[in-house]
């Protein structure tokens, strides 16, 4: 990791007014859901707003002024994200929903084309149900067959078994770069290599690892990379595909509509270039500004900062709650694991942990976090999940201490 | 709000009554709420006249969801199936004696949709079973 200066968290706190919030009088909340999404800082919120007071117009097609100024604000944000992962040209940056439509797209438009009856893809047992979904339902129509890198008890994938699988000439690799659940940060680099030398295409479900921490899509040379904007300072309805130029160029269509389209006929159609291609309809405008706005806000704070920031934050929690009788932690060594801990009590239900964490103002989610298989792995029907972002700080990881002692004393 | 989890609930919670399994059984049905992977069974034997013998119930979930299986089994004994088809939201409302909210109303219904799910043969357990 470079040098960095630490973050300085009095400042960051006050770019994000609902941490001025109190849950209930008196009560003021302590937000661990940024898994989930994240919050949004002022420069965000104004930029979406400035969009809407100012420029509001559908792009694209218009000459007037503000469709003027709508257009350019647009592709200006595609710019500063295909600048903020290390993409070469910002013609790679679709605009999509969230990481879910963007895998899906994936699934939908080059699995469509390129993947056929016996083929093999691998997937990992630590995958959200945003790329494990799209692949069962392809799978289903074209007799795919899916494998899967198991997690191993140290919460790490174990790469020899998908060395072996490597030997069956995968068509496609897809994963995550970073758990949502165990917090694990995959090899995503060596992944990549060890698909490419058997031939195989990748797909990067960067979700969680994209808000947290540096990730250059060169260096990795990944095939596609899909994030949300939301779970980094943005706002919801918005995310990204990013590909590879000549996969994108090969790639049919996704959704048909408007602005996907050079020339339509009353019976036939000639796709758009790239990346409109893949935009179909009026897109999600304000939200692509409110991106561009957060992107420009965490370079400015510094990627390798909020990962250090977090890093330490995360390594104390785990200590915290190590030190409580009865709480265990899931997943790897801190060295290895981004800012999620998810964790279970002793004869106390997650969703009992986190509503009553709710009453001191503290936010956690309970449950199986979009990823059940990972849950019957590690044989639990739910867990207590607290995560952190740039945003938090030492003296919430006590207070969160402090709650759970108070959830042993009601449950006795 | 430390209310929701009254100490009627956390007894239920810990010393349930109706825990277990019946075998045989006259009404059996489990399902489970995805949301947060709670999972309720629960047998039931009738007496010769149509009524409520015994019930049990068996399964995971949380606080909420199992203290309220209890007092919901403890409620209907001798109970005719119609009776407990008659049932609804608001008679598990009154039994824990708290408000919830919309995520953890389906915590303290599941049971409620379980058990009439089994009182009317149905394949499915549906949550228009326990609205109002």
């Amino acid at each position: 990791m470079s040098t960095h200066l630490p973050l300085d968290i009095d400042r960051v706190r006050a770019d994000f007014p609902i941490l001025l919030r109190e849950v209930r009088p008196g009560v003021r909340l302590i937000y661990l859901d940024s898994t989930a999404t994240s919050q949004k800082p002022i420069q965000v919120i104004d930029a979406m707003d400035t969009y809407y007071r100012h420029s509001n117009a559908n792009i694209h097609r218009g000459v007037h002024t503000l469709a003027e100024e709508a257009t350019a604000a647009y592709e200006a944000a595609r710019e500063k994200i295909a600048h903020f992962i290390g993409a070469e040209k910002a013609r790679q940056v679709i605009f999509t929903r969230n990481t879910t439509e963007a895998i899906n797209l994936v699934a939908n438009s080059w699995g469509r084309a390129n993947l056929k009856d016996g083929d093999l893809v691998i997937l990992t047992e630590i995958e959200h149900h945003s790329n494990l979904v799209p692949w069962h339902m392809l799978a289903g129509e074209k007799h795919l067959r899916l494998e899967f890198i198991p997690v191993g008890e140290d919460g790490l994938l174990d790469l020899k078994t998908y060395q072996d699988l490597l030997e069956q000439h995968p068509k496609l690799v897809s994963f995550t770069q970073m758990s949502n659940v165990l917090g694990t940060i995959t090899p995503t680099q060596e992944i990549i290599r060890l698909a490419h030398q058997a031939g195989a295409v990748t797909v990067v479900d960067g979700a969680q690892s994209v808000p947290h921490f540096p990730v250059d899509v060169t260096d990795l040379d990944a095939d596609f990379l899909a994030f949300s904007a939301h779970k980094m300072c943005g706002p919801t309805g918005i995310g990204i595909l990013y590909g590879k130029e000549a996969l994108l160029e090969a790639m049919p269509p996704f959704l048909g509509g408007g602005d996907m389209i050079r020339k339509v006929h009353l019976r036939s159609f000639t796709p758009n270039e790239l990346p409109h291609k893949f935009e179909a309809g009026t897109p999600a405008i304000a939200e692509a500004v409110g991106f561009g706005a957060a992107v420009e806000y965490l370079q400015t704070i510094g990627m390798d900062c909020i990962a250090a920031h977090e890093h330490a934050l995360t390594g104390y929690a785990i200590e915290r709650l190590e030190e409580i009788p009865g709480i265990r932690v899931y997943g790897p060594e801190p060295a290895y694991k981004g800012g999620v801990v998810s964790f279970t009590m002793e004869g106390v239900h997650p969703h009992d942990v986190a509503q009553i964490l709710d009453t001191h103002g503290i936010a956690i989610r309970a449950g199986h976090h979009c990823a059940m298989p990972l849950h019957e792995k590690l044989n639990l029907p739910a867990t207590s999940r607290a995560s952190f972002y740039l945003y938090n700080m030492k003296e919430e990881v006590d207070r969160l201490a402090d709650a759970i002692y108070h959830v042993k004393q009601i449950f006795g | 709000m430390d209310d929701l989890y009254r100490e009627v609930i956390i007894e239920h919670y810990k010393n349930p009554s109706y825990r277990g399994t019946l075998d045989p059984h006259d009404i059996t049905f489990e399902d489970e709420n995805p949301l947060c992977g709670d999972h309720i069974r629960i047998d039931v034997r009738l007496d010769e006249s149509g009524h409520v013998s015994e019930a049990a119930f068996s399964g995971h979930g949380c606080a909420i969801s199992q203290a309220a299986a209890d007092l919901l089994l403890e409620s209907i004994q001798g109970k005719t199936l119609d009776e407990v088809k008659q049932m609804n939201k608001q008679d598990i409302l009154d039994m824990l004696g708290i408000d919830l909210g919309p995520v953890r109303l389906k915590c303290a219904l599941l049971s409620l949709k379980v058990l009439k799910a089994g009182a009317y043969g149905l394949e499915t357990a549906s949550d228009s079973l326990v609205e109002e």
